[in-house]
C-alpha cells in the first residue's frame, strides 16, 4: 500500500468517525469540536486529490471562521446540557431525517457517476493546468467568466440573508 | 522531489523557530528593562544569557498538575493545538532563492505550493483553537472570558489581514511567496542613480500598515493582548495551565511572532531579497571565487538578508509591547470594524483600479 492510500484512508475514517460524533454527542460544544475535525479531515482529502486551493479555502472559511463563531456563540449560550435529547424526539422528525439522508446519498451516488470512470477534461485536464499555471489561476478564471452569474447570485443569497439575521436580531431587541 | 534535502529543510526551519523562543525570552526581558530602565535579569552567564536555559530546566522539572475541575482531553490537547499550527505556517514560506547544486534545482523553501499565502492564513486560523478549547477546558470564569475575546478577536481582524494582503497579490499576480518575493527583486524606479527595488511597502503603504496591524492583533501581541489581560483576566486563557503546558502556549506565541514577521518580511520587504549593500560585500568578498563557492555564498547573504529583517520585526514586537497600553475590547472592535475593514477595502479597490490602469 502506498502512502496516499493509507492518508485516504486514515482521512476519510476521521471525517466519518468525528461527523457521527457530531450528531452523537451530548455536549454542544464536544458536537462542535468533532465538526472541526471533520472539515480538517474533508480539507486533508482534497489536498491529497491536488485540489490544494479547495483545501486552503475549506480550512480558512469553515474550519477557521464559521466554526470559531460556532464555538462563540455555543459558549456565550453556555449550553451544557444537551439542547436536542435524541429519545424524546418524535418519531417522525426521526424518520423524515433518515430518508432526507438517504435521498442525499442517492443523488450524490447518481451525480458523482460519471466521474468514476471519466477523466477531468477541457481546463481541468493536467496537461491544461500546469500550461495555464496552476489551479488557483484556472479555478478563478472560469469563476469570473463562465460562472459569473451563479457566483454572483450565490453572493446575493448570501446578501439576503445577512441583511434577514439583522432585521429580525433589531425585532427580538424592542 | 529529493528527500534527504526535503527533510534537511524541515529540520532546519523547526530547529530555527525553536531556537527563537529562548533568544526571544532573552531580549524581551533585556529590552523591557532597558525601555524601562531597569536592568533585568543579568545575574546567570554573561549578560544574563543563561536565563532562558534555567527556565527551560525549571519548566522540565515542575509538576504538572492533574486540575480536578477541568476537562482533561481538552485540557492537555490544546496547548498542542496552539503550537503545531505556529510550526506548520512557515512551510511555505521562501528564506533563500534557489541555486544548482551538484546537478540538482535546490529551492530553500519546504513546499512551494499553489494556493501560498493561503495555505498561511488557513493554518494560522488554526491556532485560536488551542486558546478557545484551553479556555474551556479550563472550567473557569476568567479563562473562559479570555477565550471568547479571542475568538472575536481573530474573526475581527482576519479579514482585515486577508483583505490587506489582496494589493499585493493583485501587484504580483501571484499566491505563491516564491514569486511574490522574486517580483521584489524588480526595479521600481531609479533615484541618483540608485535603483529602488519594487518592494511591498512601497507599492503597497496601507497595506502595509493594515497587515502590521492585523498581525499583531492574530498573534494576542500588545497593544492587543486581552486574550490574556493579565490586569482584568488574571491570566485569560492559560491560567490554569503550568509546567510544560505552559510552555507549549509560551513557545506557540514566539514562534507566531517568528512567522509573523517572516510574513511581513516576504510580503512587504523583499523576503530574502538582498540588504542594500550586501551585492557589493558578496561580489567583494566572493567576486573572484568559484561558480559554486560564489552560489553558497549568494544562498548565504540572502539567508542572512532574511533574518535580519525578521529579527528587525521581532524586535519591532517586542518594541510596541512595552510602549503602548492595552486596548479597551469595545475600543478593539470599534477598530477592528469600523477603521481596519474600511481601510482594507479602500486598498482593495485602489489597487486594483492601479493595476488596471498598468501603473503597478
Amino acid at each position: 500500500m502506498n502512502a496516499e492510500i493509507i492518508a485516504f484512508i486514515a482521512l476519510s475514517t476521521i471525517a466519518l468517525v468525528s461527523a457521527l460524533l457530531v450528531v452523537l454527542r451530548e455536549n454542544p460544544v464536544g458536537s462542535a469540536f468533532s465538526l472541526i475535525l471533520s472539515f480538517f479531515a474533508v480539507a486533508g482529502l482534497y489536498a491529497l486529490v491536488g485540489a490544494h486551493f479547495v483545501a486552503a479555502l475549506q480550512i480558512l472559511v469553515y474550519t477557521g471562521a464559521i466554526m470559531v463563531l460556532f464555538v462563540f456563540v455555543v459558549m456565550l449560550l453556555n449550553a451544557d446540557k444537551p439542547v436536542l435529547d435524541f429519545l424524546k424526539t418524535s418519531k417522525w422528525i426521526k424518520m423524515t431525517g433518515a430518508a432526507a439522508g438517504i435521498i442525499l446519498l442517492i443523488v450524490t451516488g447518481i451525480a458523482l457517476q460519471p466521474a468514476r470512470t471519466i477523466q477531468a477534461t477541457g481546463p481541468w485536464s493536467t496537461e491544461q493546468l500546469i500550461a495555464s499555471g496552476g489551479h488557483t489561476r484556472v479555478l478563478s478564471l472560469s469563476m469570473f467568466s463562465d460562472h459569473l452569474f451563479a457566483f454572483e447570485l450565490t453572493s446575493f443569497l448570501l446578501l439576503a440573508a445577512i441583511v434577514a439575521t439583522i432585521a429580525l436580531a433589531k425585532r427580538r431587541r424592542s | 522531489m529529493d528527500f534527504p534535502i526535503l527533510w534537511m529543510k524541515i529540520a532546519v526551519v523547526l530547529v530555527g523557530l525553536l531556537a527563537t523562543v529562548p533568544i526571544m525570552l532573552f531580549v524581551e526581558r533585556r529590552g523591557s528593562a532597558l525601555m524601562q530602565d531597569r536592568l533585568g535579569p543579568n545575574r546567570i552567564g554573561p549578560f544574563g544569557l543563561l536565563q532562558a536555559a534555567l527556565d527551560v530546566v525549571k519548566f522540565l522539572f515542575k509538576e504538572d498538575r492533574a486540575l480536578r475541575h477541568t476537562n482533561q482531553a481538552y485540557f492537555t490537547l490544546a496547548p498542542w493545538i496552539a503550537v503545531v499550527p505556529a510550526f506548520m505556517t512557515f512551510a511555505v514560506i521562501p528564506f533563500a532563492s534557489s541555486m544548482d547544486w551538484d546537478g540538482r534545482h535546490v529551492s530553500f523553501q519546504i513546499a512551494n505550493l499553489d494556493v501560498g499565502i493561503l495555505y498561511c492564513f488557513a493554518i494560522a486560523s488554526l491556532g485560536v483553537y488551542g486558546i478557545i478549547i484551553a479556555g474551556w477546558a479550563s472550567n473557569n470564569k476568567y479563562s473562559l472570558m479570555g477565550s471568547l475575546r479571542s475568538s472575536a478577536q481573530m474573526i475581527s481582524y482576519e479579514l482585515s489581514m486577508g483583505l490587506s494582503v489582496i494589493g499585493i497579490i493583485l501587484s504580483f499576480s501571484s499566491l505563491k511567496l516564491g514569486d511574490i518575493a522574486l517580483g521584489q527583486g524588480q526595479a521600481f524606479f531609479t533615484v541618483f542613480g540608485h535603483t529602488i527595488p519594487k518592494w511591498g511597502v512601497l507599492i503597497q503603504p496601507l497595506g502595509f500598515i493594515l497587515f502590521l496591524i492585523s498581525v499583531f492583533a492574530e498573534t494576542n501581541r500588545l497593544p492587543f493582548d486581552l486574550p490574556e489581560g493579565e490586569s482584568e483576566l488574571v491570566a485569560g486563557y492559560h491560567l490554569e495551565y503550568g509546567s510544560m503546558k505552559f510552555a507549549l502556549f509560551f513557545m506557540a506565541e514566539y514562534i507566531n511572532m517568528a512567522v509573523a514577521s517572516a510574513l511581513v518580511t516576504t510580503l512587504f520587504f523583499g523576503g530574502w531579497q538582498m540588504l542594500p549593500g550586501f551585492p557589493y560585500l558578496h561580489h567583494v568578498l566572493f567576486g573572484s571565487a568559484e561558480f559554486q563557492t560564489q552560489e553558497i555564498a549568494r544562498v548565504g547573504f540572502e539567508a542572512l538578508s532574511f533574518l535580519s529583517k525578521i529579527a528587525f520585526f521581532m524586535w519591532l514586537f517586542v518594541w510596541v509591547r512595552w510602549t503602548i497600553p492595552r486596548f479597551r475590547f469595545d475600543q478593539l472592535m470599534h477598530f477592528g470594524w469600523k477603521v481596519m475593514f474600511p481601510l482594507s477595502l479602500l486598498n482593495v479597490v485602489l489597487t486594483a483600479y492601479l493595476v488596471m490602469k498598468g501603473v503597478l
